[in-house]
């Protein structure tokens, strides 16, 4: 199974993002490192819009998150509700 | 095929031997010293004598190492497009059989370099 | 962040087929291959465009609202930077070579990449792919300026970054990524897709962004980090459009695999060769050092590319030739790279130096396959002559590859003690390679490669002088004179950081900023 990445900048918009990420995605792996985080997850990674307005108490456009994003990988498919970024193999 | 292009194309050679002004280019690396970290270009006459490229050219290029006045001359393995080469100082460039953009090699047995380091 | 959430009557699919689909139509007046002349040539075989969407699915009114949120998050810092004095932040007044080099060699390639994406933008007859690609073109023309204006605070305290638009046409180390660029913006627009859009962004920008922008956190820059990010902000969409190229271009014709894979062959190569820079800076140029190259390698290149040519494998897409020699490179590619500006320092816009002790301990923990065995030698040779006053100032030009432009430094695979020569015959003359992927690109197109404006050739023919200049003249000074037509300050720009007015500057203003002289 090959690993997908999401990498956001760190600061107050991302926070609630991050730990949406982490509660959505149990086998994600967090990587902290100087002003950004970068979470690792095999095969699979689901960024899901009621989760981070949950956090943020507050409606969330996930097109939001290009403001914040640093690098991703892995086939990307976006709709209102989620982004997720996959492998096939 | 040389090039995929959407017509005819023919390119132009930027290095041609008469863009010198006179000169070749002649390539010189030192092997087992890569303290100089690629091989030189210099511009040469044809007409040359070798053994200037050697006592007066390359002392200047290769001089700062401390494995330089240690070279025996007699003892140097030269190489010519990477094939063994048996050079006649006392020849030009030319008789030499040294064309444009050719590149020579030369190994100093026994010299490997600060501290063996091939540097 | 306050932002508003306007009410949406259409889901995001049906917004964006509404507003980049539709926009398009078939020419009648003159036939299609003659309003899309660049469409063909290249042998790429597009059955149906409607069937490539792009995924982030941007249209333009979602695309300035958060560009300018970017740009308005941007220029508080940059500000804020420049007023606090920022630059006085930085670890040391060393690391500010590393930001020379990123606006000498890296912000004029964004240029060159709007132009880019706003040629192929143009040659394209698919409508998804046109608007992804024009949205990217402001992206990149973003990129550069905002580098541009972030770097100029900078330009008013050091010296070397004065003219760097001059520099990238003229400096000898900057043809190599001048025409790596220039070779993209000449191939055709599928092939400008593969080598910027999936090759670079998708497989390369990491490497250069990611590891060198946090660094550049880590080193108390803000002002490059807020600049990095926001750029590597709009990467993310543009990786993401290299890799639905790629993969619609090999969907819609199994007579597309070969031309595609050639190219992911060569332009990986290209990329690989070019990002030596980057591995150089994260390995000496960054005071406080966030991974080495070799590690940011493995986790970029090697684990999220493998995983990316895993998944292309059932379209028959195999990984980059190659692949073994830049395994065993990446334990010494930025040593060669450092070694090499460090003999040409006298040639160079910006300061090189040898590391200190704690320097090449963490090089050696980090490199223990190659560093004491290799290249500390050297480093330690460079540092004791130095104290006596003897820095090795290489004075000789070196021997270029013609497809790279790099110097002749690399090593034969498996052998770090030998430099790699190869050559080719073409039309009755010789042409001389770094390795067997640079020789393997210009057998291929040689007619491109034999017009290679390489920078030692050009000064030995006398093209690199300024008008009036007489070599002939008696005691002519043929460096200098090339300084001079490089706009490059002698005794300022140029030579060892130990001693340079930056060096001095730095260390007096930073003393003054936290004393009352």
């Amino acid at each position: 199974m090959s690993t997908v990445f999401i990498a956001l900048q760190t600061n107050d918009d991302t926070r609630p993002i991050i730990e949406s990420i982490m509660a959505d995605n149990p086998h994600a792996r967090l990587n902290e490192a100087p002003a950004m985080v970068k979470i690792d997850a095999e095969g699979k990674l689901t960024v899901k819009r009621e989760s981070i307005e949950e956090r943020l108490g507050r409606e969330f456009d996930l097109q939001e998150l290009h403001i914040n994003l640093i690098s991703l990988s892995g086939n990307l498919d976006e709709t209102d509700d989620e982004l997720t970024l996959s492998w096939n193999s | 095929m040389g090039v995929a292009a959407i017509k005819e194309y023919v390119g132009e050679n930027k290095d041609r031997l008469e863009n010198f002004h006179g000169n070749q280019l002649l390539y010189v690396g030192w092997e087992d010293h890569l303290m100089f970290c690629a091989p030189f270009a210099f511009p040469f006459p044809p007409a040359m004598r070798f053994g200037d490229v050697i006592e007066k050219v390359l002392p200047g290029a290769f001089g700062y190492h401390p494995d330089w006045a240690k070279i025996d001359w007699s003892k140097v393995e030269w190489f010519k497009s990477g094939q063994p080469w048996a050079p006649n100082f006392a020849k030009s460039l030319a008789e030499n059989g040294l064309r444009h953009k050719d590149v020579v090699r030369f190994r100093t047995p026994g010299l490997t370099g600060i501290k063996g380091s091939c540097s | 962040m306050d932002m508003q959430v306007a009410k949406k009557k259409l889901g995001l699919k049906e917004r964006y087929a509404l507003m980049t689909r539709d926009l398009g139509w078939d020419t009648t007046y003159q036939p299609m291959n003659k309003v899309f002349p660049q469409a063909e040539y290249e042998g790429i075989k597009i059955h149906d465009w409607s069937k490539w969407e792009d995924p982030f699915r941007l249209t333009m009114d979602a695309y300035w609202k958060y560009q300018a949120e970017k740009e308005k998050k941007l220029y508080a810092i940059i500000d804020a930077y420049a007023q606090n004095n920022g630059h006085l932040n930085v670890t040391d007044a060393r690391y500010i070579n590393a930001i020379k080099l990123f606006l000498n060699g890296i912000s004029p390639l964004e240029y060159m990449a709007h132009r880019g994406f706003a040629g192929v933008g143009r040659q394209f007859p698919g409508v998804g792919t046109r608007v992804a690609c024009l949205m990217q073109s402001l992206d990149e023309i973003r990129h550069s300026q905002t580098q541009i204006h972030a770097m100029s605070n900078y330009n008013k305290y050091y010296n070397g970054f004065h003219d760097y638009t001059t520099m990238i046409q003229r400096v000898w180390y900057l043809s190599v990524p001048r025409s790596f660029f220039d070779d993209a913006i000449t191939a055709g627009p599928f092939e400008f897709m593969i080598a910027i859009g999936f090759s670079f962004e998708y497989v390369l920008t990491n490497l250069l962004f990611v590891p060198f922008v946090s660094g550049a956190a880590y080193n108390g820059d803000m002002g490059t980090m807020t600049f990095g990010f926001s750029a590597q902000s709009d990467e993310a969409r543009h990786m993401t459009l290299g890799l639905e190229c790629i993969k619609f271009m090999l969907e819609q014709d199994p007579a597309n695999v070969p031309i595609v894979q050639r190219w992911i062959d060569k332009w990986a190569w290209r990329g690989y060769r070019v990002l030596t820079l980057v591995g150089m800076m994260m390995d000496y140029m960054l005071p406080k050092r966030v991974m080495s190259w070799k590690e940011a390698w493995e986790i970029y290149f090697e684990e999220n590319g493998g995983a990316l040519f895993n998944d292309l494998a059932r379209y028959g897409i195999r990984p980059p030739k190659f692949l073994d020699q830049i395994a065993f490179d990446k334990d010494h590619i930025s040593h060669q790279a450092w070694g090499t500006f460090y003999n040409y320092a006298a040639a160079c816009n910006f300061h090189s130096w040898t590391p200190t002790d704690d320097e090449m301990d963490w090089l050696s923990a980090k490199y223990p396959n190659s560093f004491d065995k290799y290249y500390r030698p050297r480093l330690e040779h460079w540092r004791e002559e130095a104290k006596k006053g003897n820095r090795f100032y290489n004075k000789t030009l070196p021997m270029l590859c013609q497809t790279c432009q790099i110097p002749m430094i690399f090593t034969e695979p498996g052998d770090p003690t030998k430099i790699c020569y190869r050559e080719s015959d073409y039309k009755g003359t010789k042409y001389h390679f770094c390795s067997d992927g640079c020789k393997d690109i210009f057998d291929h197109e040689p007619e491109k490669y034999i017009q290679s404006w390489l920078p030692v050739h050009q000064i030995y023919q006398g093209n690199c002088f300024n008008p009036g200049v007489d070599p002939t003249a008696p005691g002519f000074d043929a460096l200098g004179a090339v300084l001079d037509y490089y706009n490059m300050a002698v005794g300022r720009d140029n030579l060892d950081f130990e001693g340079s007015e930056d060096q001095k500057n730095f260390e007096a203003w930073r003393g003054m900023a936290t004393k009352n002289i």
